[in-house]
């Protein structure tokens, strides 16, 4: 194997963990100055300048409390809880395409740790496995409460996935591929996916939500019911991890929504820049849409009050899945009209311009520059 | 030996032992997080093959969404050494009568399969999303259409059994 390559990847997967650990820190200061803002409070002040050293000082007081594991809990389960929910927040970054190529050495260093050709669908993965930590901690606990949590947490998972995984499909129908970085290309300039498929971004933004138990779907730590939920017996670095793990969720959800409907590192004018220039430009731009929607999600939270758990299935199921559905139905009629399957031409016409007069002109030649750019 | 063979070699090690432990486990709790791994195990067997689609979709249906129910149910059974249900000896027959069938179909499948040098392993492509596609729906459409048709049998069996339910209750 290419040592230089897998030195390239390694330092590309330290930093993108520590950029996931830093922003996921500061997105509990910044959770606390927007919902003071919204409020018409200050927030936190005292540590630091503008209190920007609370969430250290938090941190150290999660590290230095008592750690404790209750008498009847499954001791090697309660121990595996956070440490799964910390786990899979934080393996999705690994296919998220972070930037256009970087210039550096003499090589060319793609910014996305792994392009896997089922991107999307290993996105899909860790967002249906994420539960398990809530729900391994939660019954491990033995505490009826925890429990409850554990039993909303799970079937509200199953319930949005499905409407998830329907409004990602509409989009691969677009796009032609599961590939996160061929999908991001093709969203070129102002070429975004938003402009097509506004229904299927509403869809897997609110179900997004909802998978990351933030309110107002946050019925799994609903303290009016449930004391703390999942997390009632928790206390220490592990109450931290659970904590911290939802943060991470809610960055790693942002950038999928941002790399899926908002052109990812796509920005308009990208064309007058080129090389690194453009690679720093582009991945600013990415980072800036994702505090954009790490900041509307918010805004959510402390605005919306949170469902009932009877209007949380009946929106999962009754609402959002035909809505999906509907629109992923819409979304194959038109593509199979524009590439010919209704007129009697279109058994001459072959598979490759079939496949090809599906998308938009502007995707067509985006993803003719993909092929060739990673091909070389 | 290469260090693909080393690796594919712990890979099908570890699924077997923790396949082992689903069964052995007195928990059935334990048991239901031993089968995840297991599911996760294979698909890591999968990725050694480059079958990354299958593998994918293993995790998203299997670990993702049937295991959560599993453990959903067994969470809320309570189950422990004490109030562990007895299965009669007839079921007990059955069950062994059931899985020997199983065995026996899955070994008359693998009987004809050909088993690729493992360093062919890699640049095998047939796992790859594209080329499944075209395989399911030209060569094996058939049985694709018939699992599908009785996948929405099992769904309308569901949806009965939960409707019935409720007039009960009202």
């Amino acid at each position: 194997m290419d040592t230089g390559l897998l030195i390239e990847k390694t330092i590309l997967v330290v930093v993108i963990f520590a950029i996931t650990l830093f922003i996921a820190t500061y997105q509990t200061y910044m959770e606390r100055k927007v919902a003071a803002w919204l409020q018409d409070r200050v927030g936190p002040d005292r540590a630091g300048p503008f209190g920007i050293l609370q969430p250290i000082a938090d941190a150290g007081k999660m590290f230095f409390k008592e750690d404790f594991i209750p008498a009847n809990a499954d001791k090697w389960l309660f121990i595996m809880g956070p440490g799964i929910a910390m786990f899979t927040a934080s393996m999705t970054g690994a296919v998220i395409p972070w930037g256009p190529p970087l210039e550096m050495f003499g090589r060319t260093v793609v910014l996305q740790v792994a392009d896997i050709n089922i991107g999307i669908l290993f996105i899909m993965g860790f967002a249906s496995i994420g539960v398990y930590g809530i729900m391994i901690g939660g019954w491990a606990s033995n505490n009826k409460f925890s429990l409850f949590a554990a039993i909303r947490a799970s079937s509200q998972m199953i319930s949005y996935e499905l409407a998830m995984g329907v409004s990602i499909i509409t989009l691969v129908l677009m796009s032609g591929s599961l590939s996160l970085g061929e999908i991001v290309h093709q969203q070129h300039g102002m070429n975004w996916n938003i402009f097509y498929q506004p229904v299927a971004f509403v869809v897997f933004f609110i179900c997004s939500i909802a998978e990351c138990n933030r309110a107002p779907f946050d019925l799994a730590e609903c303290e009016s019911e449930l004391i703390g939920g999942y997390h009632t017996e928790y206390g220490s670095m592990k109450l931290g991890f659970f904590l911290f793990a939802e943060y991470v969720n809610l960055f790693i959800s942002s950038a999928v929504i941002a790399a899926l409907f908002f052109g990812g590192y796509n920005f308009p004018g990208m064309d007058h820049f080129s090389g690194n220039t453009l690679a720093i430009l582009g991945t600013a731009a990415f980072f800036a849409k994702i505090i954009f929607f790490i900041f509307v999600i918010m805004w959510i939270r402390w605005t919306l009050p949170r469902f009932r758990y009877d209007q949380l299935m009946h929106l999962g199921w009754k609402k959002l899945i035909p809505i999906a559905m509907i629109n992923l139905l819409i979304t194959a009629v038109v593509i199979g009209f524009n590439s010919g399957w209704f007129t009697k031409k279109s058994a001459k016409v072959k598979q490759t311009e079939k496949s090809v007069a599906m998308m938009p002109k502007a995707k067509v030649d985006a993803q003719a520059n993909y092929k060739i750019n990673f091909n070389n | 030996m290469s260090s693909l063979e080393i690796i594919a070699t712990v890979l099908g090690g570890l699924t077997i032992g923790s396949a082992l432990m689903v069964v052995l486990s007195p928990h059935p709790v334990r048991s239901v997080l031993y089968l995840i791994l297991t599911f996760f195990l294979i698909s890591g067997n999968y990725i050694l093959m480059n079958a990354q689609f299958i593998a994918v979709v293993n995790i998203i249906v299997y670990a993702g969404a049937i295991m959560v129910l599993f453990l959903f149910v067994l969470m809320l059974l309570n189950l422990s050494k004490d109030n562990e249900p007895k299965s009669s000896i007839k079921m007990k027959i059955a069950a062994t009568f059931a899985g020997g069938a199983l065995l026996t179909v899955l070994i008359a499948a693998l009987k004809d399969s050909v088993i690729l040098p493992k360093t062919e392993m890699l640049e095998n492509q047939q796992g790859m999303v594209e080329n499944l596609g075209q395989l399911l729906f030209t060569k094996y459409v058939l049985p694709f259409e018939m699992s599908s048709i009785l996948f929405i049998a099992a769904m309308v069996g569901a949806v009965l059994l939960a409707k019935r339910e409720k007039q009960i209750i009202e």
